[in-house]
């Protein structure tokens, strides 16, 4: 509570106070879905269904904002700020741009990146009469197209979308709850995204066999404007601190095959009191115990 | 006879299994890229464009064909992951997802650690260390365990205490009750300006402030007026030799005449140190020998040499690795010698 300057006077307050302050390990993004001045029927639809996909952590704006979000960002901050959201979705549609979708992301509070993409279809959740899956359930990330990775702004997208859809972070998944799936394709200048309900059929192994369903919002977009944010404000988001770097053992070494090595520190041993195993045919025969002892009587032996 | 049987035996079962994991394999030009704590599969292969061109069904039926093999290939990944059944072995099949390695922007800065304040410096320093209080009191009056503050806190209710004793050298006019708020008042007051005084050093701490105008506002505090007035006494003709101080000012410290050639010692100071120096100068004025050591110097210069070398070579290996150490040992001599014959060189020079 470091920028506290009024102390919070409840312990509620304290504890919302505490859940937007940066932490080491941070909360999963939320959403703010705005519709824009000029927003039209497919837009407001494409809202509302991202909306659905990503509850709970997204948040619908009902009443149209009126702002550019690529002339002045202040706005938008200012909703970030307040609703602690850091991921956004602005819907607006204009003779210029029909259609338009704008999908950003802040760091601390500030605009990051922010590309605009173009809606040339679109296929709602009414409109495709299949099962759905429960809500709020942690959807499988496909990119295919090699466009993704040789293209600065697609590689952005790509980054941009995971961020997006991504959901909470989880230590282990039902692996029967592996319902949802979302394909983005990137073919031809234009990205294909699609959803699909998985049908995990028997198969004769362990490993089932996979059968689509087309489920879901389906989007055709087509790349417009973008403002990506500077190489290095980039990095800096990027910077993990360091107690979250995995704690490497010491001693302790793996080679190429897998093997793990480690490395014990003894103290000096005084090898004469060594505790070995006993071989009696190695045993000293009494001749020879007499013999180092210099002569002393030895004790008379059992004769055969 | 009992050989080739089992060998065709051997061979039938082989295709059994081939068979059985046909329908989950896929066939893929590039492996695809999975980062499984996120539950992501990257295909780098480049889809059929021309297939894609055309709109309508058969677009849909391609593009749903790419997304079943891919996401059969990433089932595939996720089943094989250590799994293990939750709540009992009833409870459904559950897979331990490792940490997630595709790198995503955060969503704030890390956290700064915050500097210590003043209380806590001080308890630092004597070694003071936190008691753990109880929560409940013993109240003799009432008999029974209250809390320490609070709603009906162990001393009884404050704002119904009906005697405040006249202190010992209080004046007998004085309104004690009066007092006793004013003073609580005056608390409050205090610790609020001391939290607010340690916000602002954190604050300050963490981000680099802005040189401080040189007028005053309210909001300034002691060591930024001193700095300032510091500015502002540098700031004539002759740097401030020649200002005459306020009544209570202190006077410079002499360390802050910095450098060598500024520090001047005082006129009547150590009598021997004068003495000395003046006969040590008188000496090397008289003698023959020249001043400047030639053996030392050019001893000290070899030295400086070998050192930087020394430091250059370290360099180089540190990286290059093993394979540098290994290629630098013929070309050992060679590189010393060029660097000894440079430096030598260059004081001639300049």
């Amino acid at each position: 509570l470091i920028y506290c300057y009024r102390k919070p006077k409840t312990k509620r307050a304290k504890r919302f106070l505490e859940k937007r302050e940066p932490k080491l390990n941070e909360n999963t993004k939320n959403a703010m879905l705005i519709r824009g001045g000029n927003a039209n029927l497919t837009v407001t639809a494409v809202l509302k269904d991202i909306y659905a996909v990503k509850k709970p952590f997204a948040v619908l704006y009902k009443k149209k904002n009126i702002t550019r979000p690529f002339e002045d960002q202040t706005s938008l901050e200012f909703f970030s700020k307040k609703s602690d959201c850091s991921l956004f979705l602005f819907g607006s549609h204009n003779k210029k741009r029909p259609n338009n979708l704008i999908i950003g992301r802040m760091f601390d509070y500030h605009v990051l990146d922010m590309i605009e993409l173009g809606v040339e279809k679109f296929v709602s959740l009414k409109d495709v009469k299949n099962s759905k899956c429960p809500e709020g359930t942690k959807p499988m990330l496909i990119f295919a197209g090699d466009m993704f990775d040789v293209n600065e702004e697609y590689r952005r997208l790509k980054s941009l979308l995971i961020d997006f859809f991504r959901g909470p972070t989880v230590p282990s998944i039902r692996l029967a709850g592996l319902e949802y799936v979302l394909h983005f394709t990137a073919v031809d200048g234009k990205i294909y995204m699609r959803s699909y309900k998985v049908l995990l059929k028997k198969s004769g192994c362990k490993i089932p066999r996979i059968e689509l369903e087309e489920m879901g919002p389906s989007l055709d977009l087509v790349m417009r404007r973008t403002h990506l944010a500077s190489d290095d404000l980039y990095k800096l988001s990027l910077k993990q601190p360091k107690a979250l770097k995995p704690k490497k053992k010491k001693n302790i070494s793996h080679d190429v095959f897998g093997t793990t090595y480690g490395r014990i520190h003894m103290q000096k041993q005084d090898l004469s009191k060594l505790q070995t195993r006993k071989m009696k045919g190695l045993k000293k025969r009494p001749a020879e115990k007499f013999a180092e002892d210099g002569g002393t009587t030895p004790k008379k032996s059992k004769s055969a | 006879m009992a050989a080739v049987r089992v060998e065709a035996v051997l061979a039938a079962a082989e295709e059994q299994e081939a068979e059985k994991r046909r329908s989950v394999t896929v066939e893929k030009e590039l492996e695809l890229e999975f980062d499984l704590g996120n539950l992501l599969a990257l295909d780098r292969n480049p889809p059929p464009a021309a297939a894609l061109r055309g709109a309508g069904p058969r677009r849909e039926a391609l593009l749903r064909a790419l997304a079943r093999d891919n996401t059969q290939l990433l089932v595939s990944r996720l089943w094989e992951l250590p799994a293990e059944r939750a709540g009992g072995a009833g409870g459904p099949l559950v897979a331990r997802l490792p940490e997630p390695t595709f790198r995503l922007p955060r969503e704030k800065p890390p956290p700064r650690p915050r500097p210590p304040t003043r209380w806590e410096q001080f308890a630092r320093l004597k070694g003071i260390r936190r008691r753990k209080k109880t929560s409940l009191v013993w109240d003799e009056q009432a008999k029974e365990w209250r809390r320490r503050w609070g709603y009906r806190r162990a001393g009884g209710d404050p704002a119904r205490a009906w005697l405040a004793e006249v202190p010992a050298g209080a004046d007998p006019e004085e309104d004690q009750f009066a007092r006793l708020r004013r003073e609580k008042r005056e608390r409050v007051a205090r610790n609020e300006l001391n939290r607010l005084r340690n916000l602002a050093r954190a604050h300050r701490a963490g981000s680099a402030v802005p040189a401080a105008p040189l007028h005053p506002t309210g909001h300034q505090d002691r060591e930024e007026l001193r700095r300032v007035a510091r500015v502002a006494r540098v700031s004539t003709a002759s740097l401030g030799r020649f200002q005459p101080r306020l009544p209570k000012e202190p006077a410079e410290p002499p360390s802050r005449s910095g450098g060598k050639k500024r520090r001047f010692e005082p006129l009547l100071g150590n009598l021997a140190a004068e003495r000395s120096r003046q006969l040590e100068l008188l000496r090397d004025m008289g003698s023959k020998k020249p001043v400047l050591d030639i053996t030392r110097a050019v001893n000290k210069q070899m030295r400086q040499e070998e050192a930087e070398a020394a430091a250059h070579k370290g360099k180089k290996q540190s990286q290059r690795g093993k394979r540098g150490r290994r290629q630098q040992r013929p070309g050992r001599s060679g590189k010393k010698s060029g660097a000894r014959r440079q430096q030598q060189q260059k004081p001639a020079g300049g």
